[in-house]
């Protein structure tokens, strides 16, 4: 480990050694982790390129798993996730880490049935069909949510992912929020121990799995399901409303989550009428004490210019930006960032 | 033969001329050297750094790593038996798949095409190797998995349905698919290399047949395919080193499902897929090393295959064509 830490440093000592000598004044900011806001991200860094051009921004999207494993070891500046660190994680950094939530997406339930209408589900009937409960469409604990839709009786293909990914940890995070027997089996990770189900690599391989598949149900990003037009479920929140997923609906369930001063909360299973409950953030992690003054400085600037300026951009991309109440404490908490 | 040249000038010219310095020969002699020992030195080194990254893991499963077949990422219970079983089972179906064809087919190009076959043939098997794994992978979950599950697993099942491998529900994904596809991949490696065993073995052989009035398929088993077995398992190898690293089309295609079925149409996992998968997405220590001992063992799994089939090539008498695969 060691040695990976000491060649990752002369790998980003030459990158900016050879940058310096060919953009002399340019200072490189480097962050590595979570792949879900990557999109918004790498737009953040373009659009503030034209704000301030004397820093640039290095964002690898190599996944939330390396992006903590990086912050720890201090090869990048900044890391990102979207999961929280675990406490035991959080014990290994070498100061202060802190989680700034940035932008929260949602899951959206996917499905292939014949006929043009929208699936209605609650969460016990999806914990049971990703337990293996319910196995057929026509299970009464689907079609009585469901009244005037004609369900097939064909069995259910469950198709999860594959890979470890932030969009796993939230649907999981729901699944062990309302359900025991689930937190007990299976419990909330980027990757579980699923009871049944066939996996498919990232979001486009559960969602060609689940397209070409008759009667099979998988859980996607809010976004891909969008920009691929797939149809997805309505699902009852701890109000007993049926919501679709949309960026409103997102940002109302953050409205009402409770969010502890580290920032390191979780939105599923929000109250609210209008709270979707299937959601969660994602978070960029900074140490608090920055030890580099200048790039500090040029961090702070940053997330100041995202979580007010940036925030704005969020909803072009099918993002859901921070609540008022959220960015101002975020805001607050960047403030506390000594270099 | 530099140094005769030397002495029958000499003796006519009567001028001496310095020896030839040996200093070129030296240099070449340890170049080779350090770049044949830097092969094994690199294994070596990977060997290396996967045991010092599986320790904890090793430390903490012993060999219940081996035999587990719980893989569970949030309990932090991790078996490798389903992968290394989802390893094996995967690149025999495609071995057996792969090997008649590529056989038949370098057969077909030495022995029976006529020339303005042969080269446009012999190409497009090379291009087929050159087609990155990612779009085989693609290919097969849109065209190859629908095909499948419509027309030839419906098929297997009437047919063979009183068989366990063709048992149980039918996804399209699953042991069978991804073994199709790696036979598709280990294809033209194993046709390359056999044909180029094939025409290595000697034209005599055929003309001895022949001549003892042999028929053209009586030629081609005993004097060629007989003669050449030893070359020609050589290229079962490499196409079966292929065949158990391959990933990326494989993970598209088996459904990752660390389960053992006797079933060919259920979901599987192999080892290098749950690497692929889990790897930039592990967040704790435990989890990590576990996928390091994943990747120890398929280091291990890949050196006891070739070991044993080396060992059943050198069981195998015959003539020593096969050296410059070996």
């Amino acid at each position: 480990m060691n040695l990976t830490k000491k060649l990752g440093n002369l790998a980003v000592a030459a990158m900016m050694l050879g940058l310096a000598t060919e953009l002399s004044a340019q200072m490189l900011i480097n962050g590595a982790g979570a792949t879900f806001p990557y999109p918004i991200y790498s737009k953040w860094f373009d659009e503030y390129a034209k704000v301030d051009d004397s820093v640039r921004f290095n964002y690898q999207s190599i996944g939330s798993g390396g992006g903590q494993k990086q912050i720890l070891a201090q090869t990048v500046d900044f890391g990102a996730s979207d999961g929280p660190m675990s406490d035991e994680n959080l014990a290994k950094a070498s100061g202060k880490l802190l989680h700034i939530p940035t932008v929260a997406g949602a899951v959206v339930v996917t499905y292939n049935l014949p006929g043009d209408f929208k699936l209605k589900l609650d969460g016990p009937a999806i914990v049971d069909i990703f337990r293996g409960k319910i196995t057929k469409w026509n299970d009464t604990r689907i079609t009585g949510q469901n009244p005037g839709v004609e369900l097939p009786g064909i069995d259910i293909v469950v198709v999860h992912r594959s890979d470890g990914s932030g969009t796993t940890y939230i649907f999981t995070d729901y699944l062990s929020a309302i359900s025991h027997p689930w937190q007990a089996e299976a419990g909330k990770g980027t990757a579980v121990n699923w009871p049944v189900g066939l996996g498919g690599k990232g979001n486009e391989g559960v969602a060609g799995q689940v397209k070409q598949t008759p009667g099979a149900i998988g859980y996607v990003e809010l976004i891909y399901a969008l920009q691929n037009k797939l149809s997805f479920a309505d699902i009852k929140n701890a109000d007993g409303k049926y919501i679709s997923p949309s960026l409103d609906s997102i940002t109302a369930a953050m409205a009402t989550a409770k969010v502890p001063d580290d920032f390191r909360f979780s939105m599923v299973n929000a109250s609210g009428a209008d709270a979707y409950p299937i959601a969660g953030t994602t978070w960029l992690l900074v140490y608090q004490t920055q030890k580099d003054p200048a790039k500090g400085k040029k961090i702070v600037e940053f997330l100041n210019w995202a979580l007010t300026k940036g925030e704005a951009m969020a909803p072009s991309l099918d993002y859901a930006p921070l609540p008022k109440g959220l960015q101002d404490r975020t805001l607050a908490r960047v403030k506390e960032i000594t270099f | 033969m530099a140094e005769t040249l030397t002495t029958t000038m000499g003796a006519t010219d009567d001028v001496q001329l310095a020896p030839p310095s040996k200093v070129g020969d030296r240099i070449f002699k340890w170049l080779a050297m350090v770049m044949g020992l830097s092969v094994g030195a690199l294994i070596v080194i990977v060997g290396f750094t996967l045991w010092r990254g599986a320790s904890m893991s090793v430390h903490h499963f012993g060999t219940g790593f081996l035999t587990g077949s719980k893989w569970d990422p949030v309990q932090e219970v991790f078996g490798a038996l389903p992968f290394i079983y989802g390893t094996l089972v995967s690149s025999l179906v495609a071995l057996v798949i792969a090997v008649p064809l590529s056989i038949a087919t370098a057969v077909f190009l030495t022995e029976l095409a006529p020339p303005r076959v042969r080269q446009p043939l012999v190409s497009v098997i090379e291009m087929l190797s050159a087609v990155p794994s990612v779009v085989f992978g693609l290919w097969g979950i849109f065209v190859l998995i629908s095909w499948l599950r419509v027309h030839l697993f419906p098929w297997l099942q009437k047919l063979f349905g009183f068989l366990p491998l063709f048992q149980g529900p039918n996804y399209g994904v699953s042991m069978l698919a991804a073994g199709i596809i790696i036979a598709i991949m280990i294809l033209p490696i194993i046709t390359s290399v056999s044909r180029e065993i094939l025409r290595s073995v000697p034209d005599l052989q055929r003309e001895a047949a022949y001549g003892l009035g042999a028929t053209r398929w009586e030629v081609t088993r005993i004097a060629v395919l007989s003669y050449a077995k030893r070359g020609l398992f050589g290229a079962v190898v490499l196409g079966l080193g292929r065949a158990l690293g391959e990933t990326m089309a494989v993970t598209m295609l088996i459904g990752n499902r660390p389960e053992i079925s006797t079933s060919l149409l259920a979901p599987g996992y192999t080892l290098a897929s749950v690497i692929a998968n889990e790897f930039s997405e592990a967040t704790t220590d435990l989890y990590l090393s576990a996928l390091f001992e994943i990747a120890l063992v398929l280091l291990g799994v890949t050196i006891l295959t070739n070991i044993l089939a080396q060992l059943l090539i050198a069981s195998t008498a015959g003539p020593k064509t096969s050296r410059a695969i070996q």
